[in-house]
């Protein structure tokens, strides 16, 4: 059975419609990836399941429907999002910033769980005490992610991850993201530029254009399909 | 040398009050960007309330303590109704609405309990500590040991509690507080009523000082700016030091600098408020705001 269940989606700012008659589906423990140009609606989508957009459809998150709940129960309901830009609390310190990400969890879970995740991420461990807006582009990131799982969510929404970072940093990070899925078969929804690293590391995915899916496939399959290795992959 | 050291002292008990006004400033501009013009006028009913229940026969403490409760209940609703509507307006329909409310609680106190002085009596005996040249009194000495508690407990609500690290999360990054789960208006909300809570604080220690009347805090708000703006406004340390170094510099010129006295010193809380801006903008403490563009 699917985790997570998207029929009909369409969300926008206002008066735009940017999503149109999403549909989409993803598997308990799956990585689920969503390619497309800019301006296709890849963080749109990612607003309308977390809930920070006005959207209609239908969500069903394991079973139940989330579509009409605000951010906050959102979030309570197990969906972690790591939002574009990574969202870090600059003035807060990492380790704040880590605590921030278990506000609905209880101390002892936090303690565990912090210990657990931090084993992930050894750079952060070196930087607990450290401003969080003074770390560098990839160690934002990987707090980010640090704090969302602090929540313990069943499913994770990654917007941009490797946005702007170096590429070492980047397949760092999706290691970082394979080993985490390999102990804890989280599932993820991850939304790329980077169409080859996310690839490697998913087992489905779709393609947005102008908020519609075009093209849905296997990994495998994307990875191979020419028109997504002309536009997405960088060779003919 | 002991008019000086009697000075200061007066100068640290006056500067606790400011830094308490100063502090209520500060937390509503960090949590909301708002800069609350009317947290004098607040402050001010906050010590007419306690006039008011002494009147009605409860004493000074529990009177005091009433007060500040209902202030922050006060603060929590001023949020509620006029803060958090205007949230996406501009920043001059804010300054406008609230320069408006500062006229209409002043009037409001002026209808309520006339504009003649009322007494409002000290939370301190009126004794004096040590002897001879120095000599400092109980209310100066009291004054500072109440602030610095309060400063003691918003430390602990702060840095130790969860309620403290979401408020600090949601005032500083509210999207993703939202995303962790953190309730943010409910943080602004309560952000705003320690504000007002604080104002009381000032409000009740200020009244035996001057007196109790409408335009009581209007020399204490001038000061708490002057203070905000030294400190920088978005910091708790910034509102603090601002504060104890606005009130010994004002006594301190007060008394030494002969043409100025007491009738100029506010004077100097607004060279005080020009010279920070003039030479460093964001105050002592105060973050620099960088926007990239």
């Amino acid at each position: 059975m699917s985790l997570l269940t998207i029929k009909g989606l369409q969300a926008g700012y206002g008066q735009r419609t940017v999503l149109h008659d999403v549909d989409l589906e993803i598997g308990e423990g799956q990585i689920h990836v969503v390619l497309g140009a800019n301006g296709a609606g890849k963080t749109t989508l990612l607003r309308a399941i977390s809930g920070t957009i006005e959207r209609s459809g239908t969500i069903l998150f394991d079973g139940s429907r989330i579509d009409r709940l605000s951010a906050r129960k959102v979030v309570a309901s197990g969906i972690a999002h790591v939002p574009q830009g990574r969202g870090t609390f600059a003035d807060l310190s990492v380790d704040e910033n880590i605590r921030m990400g278990a506000y609905l969890r209880s101390a002892s879970e936090m303690r565990s769980d912090r210990e657990r995740w931090l084993t992930f991420f050894p750079r952060l461990r070196e930087r607990l005490s450290q401003q969080a807006g003074s770390l560098s582009g990839g160690e934002q990131q990987m707090l980010a992610i640090a704090r969302a799982l602090m929540l313990r969510p069943r499913l994770l929404l990654l917007d941009e991850p490797s946005l702007g970072l170096a590429p070492i940093i980047i397949r760092g990070l999706f290691d970082t993201l394979a080993a985490i899925r390999q102990e804890t078969a989280m599932t993820m929804l991850i939304v790329e530029q980077n169409a080859n690293l996310a690839l490697a590391i998913a087992d489905d995915g779709v393609v947005l254009e102008s908020g519609s899916v075009v093209l849905r496939d296997s990994a495998a399959n994307l990875t191979g399909n020419d028109e997504v290795r002309r536009i997405y992959l960088g060779y003919e | 040398m002991m008019l000086l050291a009697n000075q200061i002292m007066d100068g640290l008990a006056d500067g606790a009050i400011y830094a308490s006004l100063a502090l209520a400033l500060a937390f509503s501009y960090r949590s909301t960007g708002i800069v609350n013009f009317a947290q004098g006028e607040m402050a001010m009913l906050s010590a007419y309330l306690v006039w008011q229940l002494m009147a009605w026969g409860i004493p000074l403490i529990p009177a005091t303590i009433i007060s500040i409760v209902v202030s922050f209940a006060a603060g929590a609703l001023l949020y509620v109704a006029l803060v958090r509507p205007l949230s996406q307006s501009s920043v001059l329909t804010v300054v406008s609405v609230l320069i408006g409310l500062y006229l209409a609680l002043n009037s409001l106190a002026g209808f309520l309990w006339t504009y003649s002085i009322k007494a409002l009596p000290s939370l301190f005996p009126k004794a004096h500590l040590g002897g001879g040249a120095f000599s400092v009194s109980v209310e100066t000495v009291g004054i500072i040991a109440v602030v610095a508690l309060v400063l003691v407990l918003l430390y602990f609500l702060f840095e130790t509690t969860k309620l403290g690290l979401a408020m600090r999360g949601a005032a500083s990054t509210p999207d993703s507080a939202e995303l962790v789960g953190v309730p943010v208006p409910m943080m602004l909300l309560i952000g705003w009523g320690i504000a007002a809570a604080l104002g009381a604080l000032s409000g009740i220690l200020v009244a035996p000082r001057v007196f109790l009347n409408p335009t009581m805090m209007f020399g204490v708000i001038i000061y708490a700016f002057a203070a905000a703006t030294l400190g920088g406004f978005d910091s708790i340390v910034g509102a603090v030091v601002g504060g104890l170094l606005v009130g010994v510099i004002e006594n301190l010129v007060g008394t030494y600098v002969p043409w100025i006295g007491p009738d100029l010193k506010i004077v100097v809380a607004l060279v005080l408020i020009f010279g920070t801006l003039l030479i460093k903008p964001d105050g002592l403490f105060g973050r620099k705001k960088v926007a990239r563009l």
